[in-house]
């Protein structure tokens, strides 16, 4: 198990170091002078000129050979300065990640859990029995196929506009302050819902195809059929199957992770959510690149610190991969 | 999943020869049957509805917020353009990028497949180095960046990147699959024989996992659509042009929820669902033509 996890670690870091190594040369690379472009922004307001202009000298570095500006950077990265945002302009990009990301992680965290549980059990439930597996399952393939800002846009017409129950823009209210009362906790969770249902239910379709398709294999294995002609209950070999079944899921939900992301981010959009999502939707209008960077270098770890977790969940969950560890320090 | 009958069996034994009978069940399978139709719906509207749609997607054509009606089929925008002539231009931007992004993405997979699976050593440890780095970054992650660089996008260079960030997944299925059969007789007889590795490689070993190609290609196809639409509603769409995932932004952008302009992001978004849906089927039911195991069932 050690070695196991040691491997995944060292993919990681190395997975970091690419990603960080990209967000340097990019700007490098692409067409045009992205500080020329960057002050072009802010041509109004002079002295944010000066200021800017040395800031970016600073960071970019551009008359220094290329390997100190690359270690320069790498140095800046690890005190946590991403940059300073030009639309929010005095602001730094990692202050204004910081504050969207509650309430990113609190849309996201949930809807990918509690879908994930969901949709196994679903599916698990639903395989093999054919009347209903035959019309159950099309209605799962298209909910996979849907996007989910379409989904979002329709939740929030059907629900937020004709039928006027929920909300459709923002995390509160904004007659509510942003404080640990009861009004601002109501008004969130009433925001929470739509932009919830829509990750969560797109999700759904995905993981009860996998578990049903996973749920027939175990069935059709050898140890289910023994069961069977021992004349074991037809329950408690799909308990067995289940738990076989599962496994891949667990696997199932580190490949998805960076399509569930997406979902997410363009969710927020359709929401005017103050998550990560909306604030590179912003950036991206306003050429804002280091918060654009910011933001990608933010998913990036996101997504590297999920899977982190998922290989642990995998090692504790898996009996053989326990037992192996045993074995290993006898 | 028992969608076929007991006739089925009867009529197996008549036909003969292998294509035929690929082709028998690739017609008896409803699900192939509903993905084709889908697809071939949409394809001719594709085709079709530039022609016949009769005013530029991006032009003033007539008073705006009209639903539906005679004159203008799916109504009209905020700023008075036709939505079906954007939605049927749309359409076509949609397989562009489905076709050309998923090609590519299919194409790079497979090499990288190949030759990792089959020179393995190095060769196979750098390759698989990159492929796993690359599976964990998320792709729209890495499109959004590179994408934001671009002074200008198209159709063309969409379709390019998502191309180049889509295919690993691909490159590690097909480096199994290659590695299964690189230990197969005929393989071996072919190297001792002197054939050179992409001639192996193309003659050997490709031609038993067309199937499997075709349908990791369908996938791609729908993954790379549906990735466009991401781009496209996060503001990194075509610079020049119309795409469902712009129409998508355009109406949420001008408050088309909030209007109730349903006939402006509902047919976009519908089209998505049911073109990726009828991919997905087709995946399925060719899963189900190829191999006679789950035909049985």
């Amino acid at each position: 198990m050690g070695r196991y996890l040691r491997r995944k670690v060292a993919i990681y870091l190395l997975t970091l170091f690419f990603a960080i190594t990209l967000n340097w040369i990019l700007p490098r690379m692409m067409p045009g002078d992205p500080i020329l472009s960057l002050l072009s922004r802010l041509a109004t307001q002079p002295q944010q000129i000066q200021r800017v202009h040395t800031f970016l000298e600073q960071s970019f570095g551009l008359d220094k050979p290329w390997y100190e500006q690359y270690f320069s950077f790498w140095r800046s990265m690890f005190v946590g300065d991403l940059g300073i945002s030009i639309t929010h302009f005095p602001k730094p990009v990692t202050q204004i990640i910081m504050d969207a990301l509650p309430f990113s992680l609190l849309i996201t965290l949930p809807a990918i859990l509690l879908s994930w549980i969901v949709g196994n059990k679903f599916g698990a439930f639903a395989a093999r029995k054919k009347k209903m597996d035959n019309w159950v399952l099309p209605i799962w393939y298209v909910l996979t196929a849907t996007p989910y800002l379409w989904l979002g846009i329709l939740l929030s017409w059907s629900l937020g506009v004709v039928l006027n129950i929920f909300p459709i823009a923002g995390a509160y209210s904004y007659q509510v302050r942003r404080e640990w009362t009861s009004t601002f906790v109501l008004s969130y969770l009433r925001h929470w819902v739509l932009p919830f249902l829509s990750l969560f239910i797109v999700q759904l379709g995905g993981w009860a195809i996998g578990m049903r398709n996973m749920i027939i294999y175990e069935l059709e294995a050898d140890y289910s059929r023994f069961m069977e002609t021992m004349g074991a209950p037809s329950k408690l070999i799909r308990k067995y199957a289940y738990k076989n079944a599962i496994l891949p899921q667990v696997t199932g939900l580190a490949v998805q992770l960076g399509v569930i992301v997406t979902g997410a981010l363009t969710t927020e959009i359709v929401f005017s959510y103050p998550g990560i999502g909306n604030l590179l939707f912003e950036a991206i209008k306003r050429r804002d690149y280091f918060l654009i960077q910011g933001c990608f270098l933010f998913v990036v770890i996101g997504v590297l610190l999920a899977n982190f977790f998922i290989d642990i969940a995998y090692v504790l969950i898996d009996p053989r991969v326990r037992l192996s560890m045993g074995g290993e320090k006898t | 999943m028992n969608m076929s009958d007991p006739i089925k069996k009867d009529h197996t034994k008549q036909a003969g020869k292998k294509k035929n009978e690929i082709l028998f069940f690739a017609l008896r399978n409803i699900k192939f049957r509903i993905g084709v139709f889908i697809l071939a719906f949409f394809g001719i509207l594709a085709l079709v509805g530039p022609l016949i749609s009769q005013y530029d997607p991006l032009d003033y054509a007539g008073p705006g917020y009209r639903p539906p009606s005679t004159e203008f089929w799916m109504g009209t925008s905020t700023f008075g353009q036709d939505i079906f002539s954007q939605f049927v231009h749309g359409l076509g931007s949609s397989f562009a990028v489905g076709f050309f992004g998923g090609g590519l993405a299919t194409l790079v997979g497979l090499m990288i497949g190949f030759f990792a699976g089959y020179k393995g050593g190095w060769l196979d440890e750098i390759l698989m180095m990159l492929t796993n780095i690359l599976m964990v970054i998320p792709s729209v992650a890495l499109l959004i960046i590179i994408a934001a660089y671009l002074p200008y996008r198209g159709v063309g260079i969409q379709s390019i990147i998502i191309g180049l960030t889509a295919w690993p997944w691909t490159a590690r299925a097909v480096r199994a699959q290659t590695f299964s059969l690189k230990q197969r007789e005929f393989v071996a007889l072919s190297r001792i024989s002197g054939c050179k590795t992409p001639r192996i490689i193309l003659e050997e070993i490709a031609p038993n996992m067309m199937s499997y190609v075709f349908m990791v290609f369908i996938i791609q196809f729908g993954g790379a659509i549906l990735a466009a639409v991401a781009l496209d509603f996060m503001g990194l769409g075509p610079t020049l042009g119309i795409s469902l995932g712009l129409m998508m932004q355009y109406a949420n952008l001008w408050s088309a929820i909030q209007l109730r302009m349903w006939w402006w992001f509902v047919p976009p978004g519908l089209a998505i669902t049911l073109i990726v849906s009828a991919l997905y089927f087709l995946n399925t039911g060719l899963d189900e033509i190829f191999n006679p195991k789950l035909r049985e069932m």
